[in-house]
């Protein structure tokens, strides 16, 4: 402790300068809110007229329902198959100790080691030279070689702080592997593998870079906002673009608050 | 005699695969890596294949593995187009928005692990992390707002007399741009790296009499430089491949690698010429990344 105390006015430094990091990075999203809930045609601000209309217009557009359904479809998808070969992947990554796993840890971080735009065009090329047509089903395919080793690594954290003599102790008491599993390993791994359902949702949910080159006619939020911000100002890009941040922002909240009760009950049992 | 040296390194390359393919099938934890594996071998690597097989196929066919030209190639390299540009200003947006936000990050990371205390750390990071849920082409069109003509920073100054700044569309709002979208890549793991030093370790050099420059100098940077490189090493190689900051932000100011690719295999169909492009780019990453794990040598660099 000495040494912070000693560094006060490097604390205070560190405060402030983390302070303004962070204001950078919300400013834009602010800006996005304000300029949503302005009432003419064109932004300009000070804002003269304050309204709701453009939210208005946005929710109840037919267009935007459909887009929304398709990020909401492809978001659950990625998020039911991840989680599943991420679990797995951790199971590999972190619980048992095999003579592969030095080289599957390595090469499980390549696609995040990547830039998300040029797999995506790799991707393209390869579903056109296959002869595929570009669909909701294709993106949910280009997600999941990115967000699978994301959810992976934060299951595999989980693993970590598994204690394995606990399925030998049920085995020894003559469960069999199928209720070792459900009963033993399941139930104390909960914590990460909703961890990574969040994570899996949320990165699907936000992704622009690989549904850009991969969703072909099913639009997606990212996609469509993207399409409109090129086509010049409508007010239905920063509306819809805070209404999909508030989407992410409340299920993280939630999703992160159900994470801390599952643990919090684990730690008590 | 070098025939068969070579068999024999190929003996033991098909046996090095052979005992690879037997770790996987024949162990539970292989077993268990088996549908990622799947997974990387159909969306990561036969991708990749098919750009290296195109990148070498007649210009503007629409087959692979069917002819061999290293046209394609000689076309980025002759001066002939604005291609070689284009690889300079993606390397050298890389390169200084990994600088950039390696000075940015430094003292939040330092802030994290040390300074707030659990649960604002908690917050924060939280707070770091979010962004990363919102799709980057929202948040950069936040900048555009902010910066545009009568937008809210041009607003705001002509309240009180002034005008914002015209720098919408250039390069520099590129970089500007770049760093925003990959801050909390350099971060989270300069967090993991600061994390790494035994706050004893700084205490005992501060009570030895060291100053707190030298402190950080000797003890703490070299023991945080894993995290870091890996932030920088992220960082750079994601900031190589950007293209959302320079299609929103830059206008058609400058054109970025990945957007000559993009060009190429969407609207020009050029498929082979756009494949040629982006093996170059993945070459000149995977040298990168290659040079940062084997040359750099962490006490060389930090004088011990």
């Amino acid at each position: 402790m000495e040494y912070t105390k000693q560094g006060k006015h490097t604390a205070e430094f560190i405060w402030i300068w983390t302070i303004i990091v962070l204001g950078f990075i919300y400013l834009p999203v602010v800006c996005d809110g304000i300029s949503s809930l302005s009432k003419g045609r064109y932004f300009s601000f000070p804002i003269k007229r304050w309204a709701l209309d453009w939210w208005a217009k946005t929710v109840s557009s037919m267009e935007i329902g459909e887009i929304v359904r398709n990020s909401l479809l492809i978001a659950f998808v990625v998020t039911i198959l991840s989680t599943i070969i991420g679990f797995c992947g951790a199971l590999a990554f972190a619980r048992f100790n095999w003579r592969g796993r030095k080289l599957f840890q390595k090469l499980i971080l390549l696609p995040i080691f990547f830039p998300q735009p040029v797999l995506g065009l790799a991707l393209l090329l390869l579903f056109n030279t296959a002869g595929i047509t570009l669909s909701w089903h294709t993106a949910v395919f280009a997600h999941l070689i990115w967000i699978t080793p994301v959810v992976t690594l934060v299951i595999a954290i989980q693993v970590y702080g598994f204690d394995p003599t606990l399925e030998v102790a049920a085995r020894d008491l003559g469960a069999s592997k199928f209720r070792i599993f459900r009963e033993i390993t399941l139930p104390l791994l909960w914590p990460g593998i909703w961890s990574g359902m969040l994570f899996a949702f949320l990165l699907s949910w936000g992704n622009f870079s690989l549904s850009l080159y991969t969703t072909g006619v099913d639009n997606t939020v990212p996609k469509w906002l993207y399409t409109k911000m090129i086509a010049g100002y409508t007010p239905m890009v920063p509306t819809l673009g805070t209404l999909s941040t508030l989407v992410a922002a409340a299920v993280m909240i939630i999703g992160g608050l159900c994470v801390w009760a599952v643990r919090k009950k684990q730690g008590r049992a | 005699m070098e025939s068969d040296s070579k068999a024999a390194s190929a003996v033991k390359k098909a046996g090095a695969f052979g005992q690879w393919l037997r770790d996987v099938v024949q162990t539970q934890g292989g077993r268990c890596a088996i549908p990622v594996y799947i997974l990387l071998l159909l969306g990561f690597i036969a991708p990749l294949v098919m750009v290296l097989a195109f990148a070498f196929a007649t210009p503007r066919t629409f087959t692979a593995f069917t002819s061999f030209t290293l046209e394609n190639f000689i076309h980025i390299f002759d001066g002939s187009s604005s291609v070689l540009m284009s690889y300079v200003w993606a390397l050298a947006f890389a390169a200084l928005a990994t600088a950039i936000l390696t000075v940015v990050c430094y003292p939040v990371a330092v802030g994290m692990v040390r300074i707030f205390g659990r649960r604002c750390s908690m917050v924060i990071s939280v707070l770091f992390c979010f962004p990363l849920f919102v799709s980057e082409n929202v948040r950069l069109y936040g900048w555009i707002l902010f910066f545009m003509k009568n937008g809210i920073l041009d607003g705001t100054l002509k309240m009180l007399g002034g005008a914002g700044p015209d720098i919408l569309y250039t390069p520099g709002m590129i970089l500007f741009g770049i760093c925003y979208t990959y801050l909390p890549y350099m971060l989270f793991p300069i967090v993991l790296g600061v994390a790494l030093v035994p706050q004893d370790l700084l205490t005992a050099a501060r009570d030895l009499g060291a100053s707190r420059f030298r402190t950080w100098r000797e003890i703490e940077l070299p023991l945080a430089m894993p995290g870091v490189l890996i932030g920088m090493l992220i960082t750079f190689v994601l900031a190589a491949g950007a293209i959302s900051e320079s299609k929103i932000l830059g206008g058609q100011s400058v054109v970025v690698i990945t957007n000559d690719i993009d060009i190429a295999l969407t609207y020009s169909q050029n498929w082979p010429q756009g494949s040629a492009m982006a093996v170059v780019l993945m070459i000149v990453i995977a040298a990168v990344t290659l040079y940062a794990f084997k040359k750099i040598d962490l006490e060389k660099i930090l004088g011990r």
